[in-house]
């Protein structure tokens, strides 16, 4: 049944890309909602989309930027967003959570001109918001795989020091963990998977493949280590039936693969209440 | 005797609200010392000020006969904070992975825990005498089985120095008995020096070798015989007449 599928190459692309951009997200993303800020993907997605928007205006405008891809533009755009986003977080100090926000609405709004410029409502911009398995062409997946091996590399050295942070800042920084240098490696490794995650779940749903996968995997594990491994173990399964779903229903593959995420988490918090009722 | 904390004529201030005027104070090598004082005294400022969180407007901090801007060798100093408010009870991290977090300023960048630190980790969980729970969510601890959690993490890098801020507070009594009892072995065995901040100078005195009483200034520093002898003077001239103590509480 699967053979039908392998038989064309951009859903071999996706599927590729899918299962890279399904380690990333929770990877990333068990950092992230330990430290209380899911939000920031949000914050971060929406500013891709400025990027986005941009990539497609210059490629309309000028001849310099024909036919590369506006994924690099969003990636230019999601990393100076986290830096602004680190900055607006020291000038309030005493109110962090609003730097999301902030950047949030400059994101969507700054997005929405740009495309209006460029007269770019059209189905391309469809695939960005939305993620399209179709629109992952073989550029897209070396980029997809060659950031995506970053930024795994880069978790397998930072991992003590970002779970330290995690834990306790405070202690982190008296045992001599350079904070600020970490804090300021992490926020680019969000952007960079939150820019590179778009090509298959979308924009608007990049934030579930991040939080939701870890939402499920804090219901039923004990230590860090099971809840980074098992966010990724639901985060695999949710791209992989996702996508094989969407395939052969003809569904939309970020939508199918968000709801997949949905359905695994409902499945734990059940699973566990029987199992607790048991006891 | 080496000193390992020398503060000489530390001043620092809030806008315009003085905190420390002018703090001397010294801990030496084998020193088991009590630093109390009211509310607002500066301790935690003080602290956090030895501890290099902070800058202090004027004065020197020494730790290991090396100024504060220019020493390195964190890992020769063990931290135990206040329980309440230092991490989220909800967060997912076994006894194990939460006493790792010792060894990781030692380790460095990019390095990984190997199975000698692996068993260095479950040597300092056995000190504190939870071996049994070395698996266990630490939120799903009590209050005192975490203290002790969190001192095992202060002694995983064998400091030389143990620095404890207000550790009893949101413990049990019973616990509280068990924690000094751990200190005093710690101290005597291995040889450890202490600096403790707390309010509970009724079962503080009964443990400790020095008491350094803080407010905005040294206002005693010296032995807990000492101290209790002239208790009522020294805390008079420290806490002002608003006297407000935990007191001993057997």
């Amino acid at each position: 049944m699967l053979d039908l599928m392998f038989q064309y190459e951009f859903m071999r692309n996706a599927l590729f890309a899918g299962l890279v951009v399904g380690i990333i997200c929770p990877a990333i993303g068990v950092f992230l909602v330990v430290r209380r800020l899911s939000l920031m993907a949000d914050a971060l997605s929406h500013i891709t989309l400025s990027g986005i928007a941009a990539g497609i205006l210059l490629s309309k405008k000028g001849t310099l930027f024909q036919g590369i891809s506006p994924m690099y533009m969003g990636m230019i755009f999601s990393v100076i967003g986290a830096l602004l986003v680190e900055q607006l977080r020291k000038a309030y100090r005493f109110y962090q959570e609003l730097a999301i926000p902030i950047i949030l609405s400059t994101g969507i709004g700054l997005g929405v001109v740009l495309i209006s410029i460029a007269k770019g409502f059209n189905v391309d911009l469809f695939s960005y918001l939305f993620g399209s398995v179709v629109a992952v062409g073989r550029n897209d997946l070396w980029t997809i795989i060659g950031v995506g091996f970053v930024v795994l590399l880069s978790i397998y050295f930072l991992y003590k020091e970002l779970f330290a942070l995690s834990f306790d800042e405070e202690y982190a920084r008296i045992s001599g963990i350079k904070r600020r240098m970490i804090n300021l490696v992490f926020i680019v490794l969000v952007a960079l998977t939150i820019a590179i995650s778009m090509r298959i779940v979308g924009i608007l749903l990049v934030s579930a493949l991040i939080t939701l996968p870890v939402a499920a995997a804090l219901q039923i594990s004990h230590s860090f280590k099971q809840t980074f491994w098992i966010s990724i173990i639901l985060a695999e399964f949710a791209v992989l039936g996702g996508l094989i779903t969407a395939f052969y229903l003809d569904w939309a593959s970020g939508g199918t693969i968000v709801l997949f995420s949905v359905f695994l988490l409902v499945l734990v918090l059940f699973v566990k209440k029987i199992v607790l009722k048991k006891d | 005797m080496k000193p390992i904390i020398e503060c000489k004529n530390i001043h620092f201030h809030y806008n315009q609200n003085e905190v420390l005027k002018g703090v001397h104070f010294i801990v030496e090598k084998g020193d088991y010392v009590g630093l109390v004082g009211p509310n607002g005294s500066g301790k935690s400022t003080l602290l956090k000020i030895i501890l290099g969180l902070m800058e202090p407007k004027q004065g020197e901090v020494k730790l290991f006969e090396t100024p504060l801007g220019s020493f390195k060798e964190w890992h020769k100093i063990g931290y135990v904070s206040q329980k309440a408010n230092s991490f989220n009870s909800g967060f997912p991290a076994t006894v194990f992975e939460v006493v790792s977090m010792g060894l990781f300023g030692k380790l460095g960048l990019f390095k990984r825990l190997t199975r000698e630190h692996r068993s260095i980790i479950l040597e300092a969980i056995d000190q504190v005498g939870l071996s049994d729970l070395a698996e266990r969510n630490i939120g799903k601890l009590s209050g005192g089985q975490q203290q002790r959690a969190f001192i095992a993490r202060a002694l995983v890098s064998s400091p030389e120095l143990l620095i404890l801020d207000e550790p009893t507070v949101g413990v049990d009594t019973e616990s509280v008995d068990k924690f000094y009892q751990l200190l005093g072995k710690l101290h005597q065995e291995h040889n450890l020096t202490l600096l403790m901040v707390t309010h509970d100078i009724g079962m503080m005195t009964h443990h400790v070798n020095k008491v350094a009483c803080l407010n905005k200034k040294i206002h005693f520093h010296g032995s807990p015989s000492d101290f209790e002898a002239n208790q009522k003077a020294v805390l008079e001239s420290a806490y002002g007449s608003n006297m407000n103590l935990v007191e001993h509480r057997h």
